[in-house]
């Protein structure tokens, strides 16, 4: 695996290149965050194929949401979720005390207001990765001190 | 709901007939499936076995943790193909399949057109026929 380093200082010129052409217009502002969550989806769900080629078959949907706690968060992140609450109706929420792609951004309050940009991609990047294990969902981030963030998922029954 | 992403047989003739047998195959899959989430017996592997034999075809499945099902028909008196063989050849396709889900080039959902999967499925049929 490449050095963490390198995802990290990715995905932020991700980020600012985004935003960069929609203030050249190119772009509705609006859209970034749309932009990048639909990006994290297509990765996510290419990862969650690579990742579980060689695991045994998940048992439900609690296995599942512990898989991406674990073993999908360790891959990517190299640590795994802090906290993984559930209403057992379907919201799960994903605590990640020191969330790696908001380390380098602060370590409190400074700069809150840009924090949802940076997490677009990794919202997109569990709901693809559940939708490709037949899971629908809506994944969305909330801050409120970095750089803890926590992740909400709300499963669609279909 | 079930669609083909990918579908060849040799010979040609008569294709109508594996169309038809790899979509009734679906259903014992599916069974396969929920009976193994309620089983005793700890079966976890995406590997399923031989799913139905009939007069003339074996029917070989397997299922990734993805949903997607690989589905095998091999002439029944193809008695040198072994289990290990028949396992090794969906490992073969789940790999390459990986590949296809990480082309940029690759819709998820869409029929796969790659040609690596192509020469990889046409060489392992050679193998076999």
């Amino acid at each position: 695996m490449a050095d963490e380093a390198l995802f990290l200082l990715l995905h932020n010129e991700m980020v600012s290149g985004l935003y960069k052409s929609a203030e050249q217009g190119e772009v509705e502002n609006g859209r970034c965050i749309t932009k990048l969550e639909n990006m994290g989806f297509r990765v996510g769900q290419g990862l969650i194929e690579r990742f579980t080629k060689d695991t045994a078959r998940f048992k439900d949907e609690l296995d599942i949401m512990k898989f991406i706690c674990k073993d999908f968060w360790t891959t990517v992140f190299k640590k795994q979720i802090d906290n993984l609450r559930t209403n057992h109706q379907g919201i799960y929420v994903l605590q990640d005390n020191k969330f790696r792609l908001l380390t380098q951004m602060s370590a409190g309050k400074q700069y809150l207001e840009h924090a949802s940009k940076y997490l677009a991609f990794t919202c997109g990047l569990i709901r693809g990765g559940l939708s490709n294990l037949g899971i629908k969902s809506i994944v969305t981030a909330e801050v409120s001190s970095m750089p803890a963030c926590k992740f909400q998922v709300m499963i669609q029954k279909l | 709901m079930n669609y083909p992403l990918y579908i060849r047989s040799a010979p040609t003739e008569n294709e109508l007939k594996f169309h038809y047998m790899v979509h009734t195959s679906l259903d014992v899959v599916d069974e396969k499936i929920s009976a193994m989430g309620k089983a005793l017996v700890d079966q976890r592997e995406l590997y399923l076995g031989l799913l139905y034999p009939t007069e003339d075809y074996k029917v070989y499945g397997y299922v990734t943790n993805s949903k997607v099902k690989f589905v095998m028909v091999v002439d029944s008196s193809n008695t040198a193909l072994r289990d290990n063989e028949i396992r090794s050849m969906f490992r073969k396709l789940h790999n390459s399949y990986t590949d296809v889900m990480c082309n940029p080039f690759y819709n998820p959902g869409d029929r796969i057109q790659s040609r690596a999967f192509d020469s990889m499925v046409t060489s392992m049929m050679i193998q076999v026929c």
